[in-house]
């Protein structure tokens, strides 16, 4: 592809090629984030509506649809609202840092793209410490909730943040540990090399290949790697960072306008990046399930979309958990269950039975 | 110029007025946000030594959880940054005196050669050399038994550190979730059987 478009600007420019050639990389580079963020941003846009639909139809309402066709020009409107509204600040806020909070919130949000393989070949950055990055990042994303929180200078904000950073530490710590026993199969640390191990296997040889994915080996670690994504992303149930009838909006209570949607971008973000990184270390990234169908990029989008699909159908169907509930799980819970899975896991891949020779 | 060169001054530039507005900024949670830029920044640096590993564990463990909890004492505290200020001239000779010789010492270990950094054997890395399989490898079979040992020491900190501050309150009112999901509806109500009407005795005995 680069080669392509490389040698068509070299014929296109001609003598003006030399003066181009050294920001190339940036130029190229730059072109593919554009081309990951865009259909990105879109998906996040039509996933709030999907979100607002599915839940409309679990409560026996109809949902959005007034503006444009079934409504699909609403989230459009949505955002064109957001976007013309005032931006306020609090007088009392610290201002430097309550811009910050918006910016350090969907940054990591976006910047974790970089590693996602699509499909064979398809990543900007095919890194060998891909997995770190994505840990390494995402870590990063607390900062925009706590700064946000602690600039608003107001007591819910501040509830919020301190509610929001815990539980994010909290499940970062088993979703961390949960992955330590996908890196132990597949032997790499590199996304693509995890998903094209998960194509081996006793069922991948008799043509069922979606037996010999990671979700099956390791289905304890798939579901609690599935429930800390929900909590890490914030998400009902374990919503009580925004919790309503709680604490109001949380750490989004004094923004307004492109702010304010600045931090749902941020989550609707974060939701569709766990639902990649969930299928690509667990349900075989690109990889098609039976054998005779070949792979691509639609089988990645379609298990996206399940686990989407997931994320808002726990939320019209569960409670909200009390915040001591929620802390007992992550860590009364899940550590020890993923602590034992590792152990038994490395066992296993020592014995004679081991499946991952 | 290499690309390299200019990324290396971006991030040491950045680097070192990041640290400098860690002692300098008037504001505890803005000198704390500086030193997560700085470790960002070395970050960086240390990606540009190609020890990516090294470099993802710091912005992991560092700015991903360390921090954080650094914050959230800063945030929670109530600092009073005049009385802090208030012994600055003070302690300056001193102060002056320990940076000197932490900077003197510095020098002598990367510029002397006495310590052989000047001669190292230049890396000529194969394309797949992988800087966390090397890691690994030297933690988990060189210098496997100081590596549980100092993870054992690490363990016993946090369960010390926990059992010092736990503190048993009388009046504490917490619910144990084991003991909610226990609960079954008879401990709680007791469902009595009774005819839903009751015919009234035969006309014989209310004539009034």
């Amino acid at each position: 592809m680069e080669t392509m478009v490389v040698s068509f600007l070299q014929s296109a420019l001609g003598s003006a090629w030399p003066t181009v050639k050294p920001v190339w990389p940036l130029v190229w580079t730059l072109a593919k984030i554009v081309l990951i963020l865009a259909p990105l941003m879109l998906s996040v846009a039509y996933l709030t509506f999907w979100e607002r639909k599915v839940i409309g139809w679990m409560q026996v309402r109809i949902g959005p649809n007034r503006v444009g066709p079934w409504g699909l020009l609403q989230p459009i409107a949505d955002g064109l609202k957001l976007f013309f509204k005032e931006v306020l600040f609090p007088a009392a806020a610290d201002k430097k840092l309550f811009v910050l909070g918006p910016v350090m919130a969907i940054a990591p949000a976006l910047a974790a793209w970089a590693v996602i393989p699509f499909a064979p070949g398809w990543v900007v950055a095919n890194i060998d410490a891909g997995v770190l990055y994505l840990l390494a990042v995402s870590s990063v994303g607390v900062y925009g909730i706590i700064i946000a929180g602690w600039a608003s200078n107001s007591k819910y904000p501040m509830f919020g943040a301190m509610r929001a950073s815990a539980q994010m530490i909290s499940y970062e710590v088993s979703m961390g540990l949960g992955l330590i026993c996908v890196l132990m199969v597949s032997n790499s640390l590199n996304l693509s090399e995890i998903v094209m191990a998960q194509s081996k296997g006793r069922f991948a040889s008799y043509g069922i290949d979606f037996l010999s994915w990671n979700w099956l080996p390791l289905l304890p670690m798939f579901g609690v790697y599935l429930i800390s994504g929900v909590a890490e992303t914030n998400r009902a149930p374990f919503d009580v960072v925004e919790g309503e009838s709680e604490i109001v909006a949380g750490h989004m209570v004094e923004y307004s306008g492109m702010a304010f949607a600045m931090f749902f971008l941020a989550e609707y973000a974060n939701m569709i990046l766990i639902s990649a990184m969930t299928s690509i270390f667990f349900l075989g990234g690109w990889l098609s399930p039976v054998d005779y169908i070949p792979d691509g990029f639609h089988w990645l989008a379609a298990k996206m979309a399940a686990i989407l699909f997931f994320f808002l159908w726990i939320r019209a169907t569960f409670p909200r958990y009390r915040y001591d509930q929620l802390m007992r799980l992550g860590w009364k819970v899940f550590v020890p269950l993923t602590l034992v899975w590792i152990l038994v896991v490395g066992i296993w891949m020592m014995s004679p039975l081991s499946i991952w020779k | 110029m290499e690309f390299k060169t200019l990324l290396f001054y971006l991030f040491s530039t950045i680097t070192v007025i990041a640290a400098l507005r860690v002692i300098t900024a008037r504001n505890p949670v803005h000198a704390v946000l500086f030193l997560v830029l700085a470790f960002f920044n070395v970050a960086g640096l240390w990606m540009l030594l190609q020890a990516e590993f090294l470099s993802l564990a710091l912005v992991m463990v560092y700015v991903g959880a360390v921090m954080v909890l650094f914050l959230f004492v800063v945030m929670m505290l109530d600092i009073n940054i005049e009385r802090v200020r208030a012994g600055f001239w003070s302690n300056l000779p001193l102060g002056i005196v320990v940076g000197g010789l932490l900077a003197s010492e510095m020098a002598v270990v990367l510029s002397g050669k006495y310590f052989g950094l000047a001669n190292l054997p230049p890396q000529n890395l194969p394309a797949n050399y992988s800087n966390t399989k090397e890691l690994a490898r030297v933690l988990f079979t060189d210098y496997a038994y100081p590596f549980e040992v100092a993870s054992v020491i690490l363990l016993v900190a946090i369960i010390v550190a926990v059992m010092l501050t736990m503190r048993r309150r009388k009046d504490n009112k917490a619910m144990h979730s084991s003991d909610q999901i226990a609960v079954k509806a008879k401990d709680r109500m007791r469902i009595v059987k009774m005819a839903p009407e009751v015919d009234l005795p035969a006309s014989g005995g209310d004539k009034a």
